[in-house]
């Protein structure tokens, strides 16, 4: 050995704050990034459960006690609720927890490599997150023009983002974005350089685990797109601050440039929001059927091919700006492609489970649930896929279900999933299976309620983002909120299954889910040593 | 290589793939910036070159003589709308104007600075159906400038026009038969 790895053998674990503050390991900012997290969940979650308590029935009742009577200041503060609800759920929950949190504890694990490329960039990646839910957490308590907070929604459209909202909680919200953005970033680059430069001796990328690979496609998109959305943002703050018209059309600008730069990024993004998950159901599905992936390197590939032509559809969005025919019909087209690679997907995961010895374990829910729930929101994808169908569908519930079904449904059901798959690993303790179970069977139940009856008031014309309805869509309503507090009761007993898990005396096995198990993970100890690896493990 | 190998011992080896890697990570990122810089000039060209969202053509003298009249009519109808913040009345003086395609067309639009002080004005313009605007030409128009009214003042502001003969080799506007153009009036930005 020489004297520089005498030194670093040296040093022990570090304690206390420094421990976490100052944390260059990569499964301690690893569970800094899972807990981050969760408290943006919970508090994303909280508002969403507010907009449903105000949409339960007709007429704006609930929120204006929580502006002193003031209707108008409801109006505002349930704009403001949409946005923070999009910006908490997207860049402080599902993408802290699956990329940033599964992401940085289970790649150099399951690679071989003893941490991450650059450990002190990690620290910096995460430390840049709470920062920046400072910064969209002022946002909401500055002035925004009608009242505090913006009320732009989460893709802070211009114009309404920029005329529309006088007073600095837009700026504070974009600098948010730009701070998460970086640190991003920055995470990107560490888990594609951990990945390429850092595999143990025979990890070839061909077989490399498929969560490892979705972390690597996702870190592309990632490095692609963010730069797009800070561009994007960034004139928007010079529209709003310094005199340009990019987006004016009084100086020459035009709106919908901001749309194209913002699905550009806003495409791939969910994307990244979701493949993290496709990589961890691909291995609970193995796992829990005793079976060794079906079709690997197709399942692989798919995940890239999704990532590439998820680059070229992103005016799918907005195609009631006034596209002509022929680009309506590229787009159309582009955007159905992509179901092939997902159809890839969830075939070879159905595929897995065939003739499998299959166990019903709580991950195992999750991730049977997540494929049913994710290929619901596929299916409905492709439908608004059609230009035609979309120009009477945009912007209505239906897309709010479509995407919930996906982006939410879908991400958090492979997040629980996770957690639940390697509770045990991480913590070295054993969570409640049967409260674990009911956990997910209350989830399910839930979101179904929430969602399913959105197609109906979609299909039925009415329109998102409104704090009122009319009479005709009040049953649906009712029952969609109803849905949302089961859901919100499945989120307490997450909760009751994590704290009674980390109280347990029980000790977690190494592998504690048998022969199925058997990505690198399982071979560490429960949990894992401070420093894994140094001895690389030979891949055969 | 050997079974097992020292994660730390050989940091040289290790450190110099690891710069290629954030080298061209690094230059990629630099390259979606440049994309986003540029996407403004290239946007306005790209809309400029295809005529996308409606956006008209303009006849460069130079090119020589106007192009030849088809026995195709197209009736050109005439729309204004005024941004919030402008004093102003404006509107067409005609509804429509019917002319055969190619040949040059004519349409005043009247303006009026109901203010008590001088207010320079800026439009913004478009056709629709949006596909027509590749194929719609403006000679001359008030638009290409900015226009200052003094308090009270009223003018006439001309326009002209044709419909470029191309049109007829278009399949997707065999259909069309009426064109219409419009107009948004809006305070320039540093008159507020």
């Amino acid at each position: 050995m020489t004297a520089a790895a005498d030194a670093h053998a040296a040093h022990g674990t570090p304690t206390g704050w420094r421990r976490w503050v100052l944390s260059t390991n990569h499964k301690d900012i690893g569970t800094m990034y899972l807990i981050f997290g969760f408290v943006g969940g919970l508090v994303g979650g909280a508002f969403s459960m507010l907009m449903r308590a105000e949409l339960m029935f007709p007429g704006v009742d609930f929120l204006p006690a929580m502006t002193g009577g003031d209707v108008d200041a409801a109006y505002h503060l349930f704009n403001v609720l949409i946005t923070g609800h999009g910006l908490l759920m997207v860049f402080f929950m599902i993408m802290p927890a699956l990329f940033g949190g599964f992401g940085n504890w289970f790649v150099p694990i399951m690679i071989g490599a003893p941490d991450m490329a650059f450990p002190r960039m990690n620290n910096i990646s995460f430390w840049l997150m709470p920062s920046s839910l400072i910064l969209l957490v002022l946002s909401v308590f500055m002035d925004g023009g009608a009242g505090p907070g913006a009320g732009t929604g989460w893709t802070v459209y211009a114009p309404l983002s920029t005329s529309g909202h006088p007073g600095p909680a837009v700026d504070l919200a974009i600098f948010s974005l730009h701070i998460a953005g970086v640190s991003s970033i920055l995470g990107s680059i560490n888990f594609i350089t951990t990945i390429f430069n850092m595999r143990a001796p025979g990890m070839t990328l061909h077989k490399m685990p498929l969560f490892a690979w979705s972390i690597l496609v996702t870190a592309f998109l990632l490095v692609l797109s963010l730069p797009v959305l800070a561009g994007a943002i960034t004139m928007l703050l010079t529209d709003r601050n310094f005199g340009t018209a990019f987006f004016d059309a009084a100086g020459g600008g035009d709106p919908v440039l901001y749309q194209h730069l913002f699905w550009f990024f806003g495409h791939p993004e969910v994307y990244i929001i979701i493949l993290p998950g496709f990589g961890l159901v691909s291995h609970v599905i193995s796992t829990f059927s005793r079976k060794p992936i079906f079709g690997y390197l197709g399942m692989a590939y798919a995940m890239v091919a999704i990532g590439v032509v998820g680059f070229v559809v992103w005016a799918h969005h907005m195609y009631t700006v006034g596209m002509d025919v022929d680009t309506k019909a590229y787009f159309t087209a582009a955007t159905m492609v992509i179901a092939v690679p997902t159809g890839v997907k969830i075939f070879s995961w159905i595929a897995t489970m065939w003739g499998g010895s299959i166990e019903f374990k709580a991950p195992m829910l999750f991730a049977v649930g997540m494929i049913f729930l994710f290929t619901i929101g596929g299916v409905t994808g492709v439908v608004l896929a059609n230009a035609g169908m979309d120009t009477s569908m945009h912007d209505t519930y239906y897309v709010v279900a479509h995407f919930h079904y996906t982006m939410s449904m879908g991400a958090l059901f492979s997040l629980y999933a996770g957690i639940y798959y390697w509770f045990g690993k991480m913590s070295g303790k054993v969570y409640p299976e049967f409260a674990a179970k009911v956990h997910f069977w209350v989830t399910f139940i839930g979101v179904n309620l929430i969602f399913f009856p959105q197609h109906f008031l979609g299909m039925a014309g009415m329109p998102r983002r409104y704090v009122d309805y009319p009479d005709a869509y009040a049953f649906w309503n009712y029952v969609s909120s109803l849905g949302a507090f089961l859901s919100g009761f499945g989120v307490l007993i997450f909760l009751y299954v994590i704290i009674k898990g980390l109280r347990s005396k029980e000790a977690c096995p190494d592998n504690p889910w048998g022969e199925g198990a058997t990505t690198l993970e399982w071979t560490l100890s429960s949990p894992p040593p401070f420093h894994q690896f140094e001895k690389l493990p030979r891949i055969k | 290589m050997t079974q097992n190998i020292d994660a730390y011992s050989t940091p040289g080896v290790v450190m110099v793939s690891h710069k290629k890697t954030v080298v061209t990570l690094l230059l990629v990122i630099a390259a979606m910036i440049g994309l986003v810089v540029a996407s403004v000039p290239l946007y306005r060209l790209f809309c400029q070159v295809t005529g996308y969202g409606g956006t008209t053509q303009q006849y460069i003298a130079e090119d020589g003589h106007l192009p030849a009249v088809l026995d195709r009519t197209m009736t050109v109808r005439f729309n204004a709308d005024i941004a919030r913040g402008l004093p102003w009345y404006f509107k067409p003086v005609q509804r429509d104007v019917t002319v055969k395609v190619g040949e040059e067309g004519l349409a005043f639009y009247k303006a009026v600075n109901n203010s008590d002080k001088p207010v320079t004005g800026t439009a913004t313009f478009n056709v629709t159906p949006h596909k027509a605007g590749q194929y719609f030409t403006k000679i001359e128009c008030f638009c290409f400038t900015e226009q200052t009214l003094q308090p009270g003042q009223s003018i006439d502001m001309p326009v002209t026009f044709f419909v470029d003969p191309e049109i007829a080799e278009d399949e997707h506007l065999d259909e069309v038969t009426e064109i219409t153009l419009s107009y948004t009036f809006f305070p320039m930005k540093d008159d507020e």
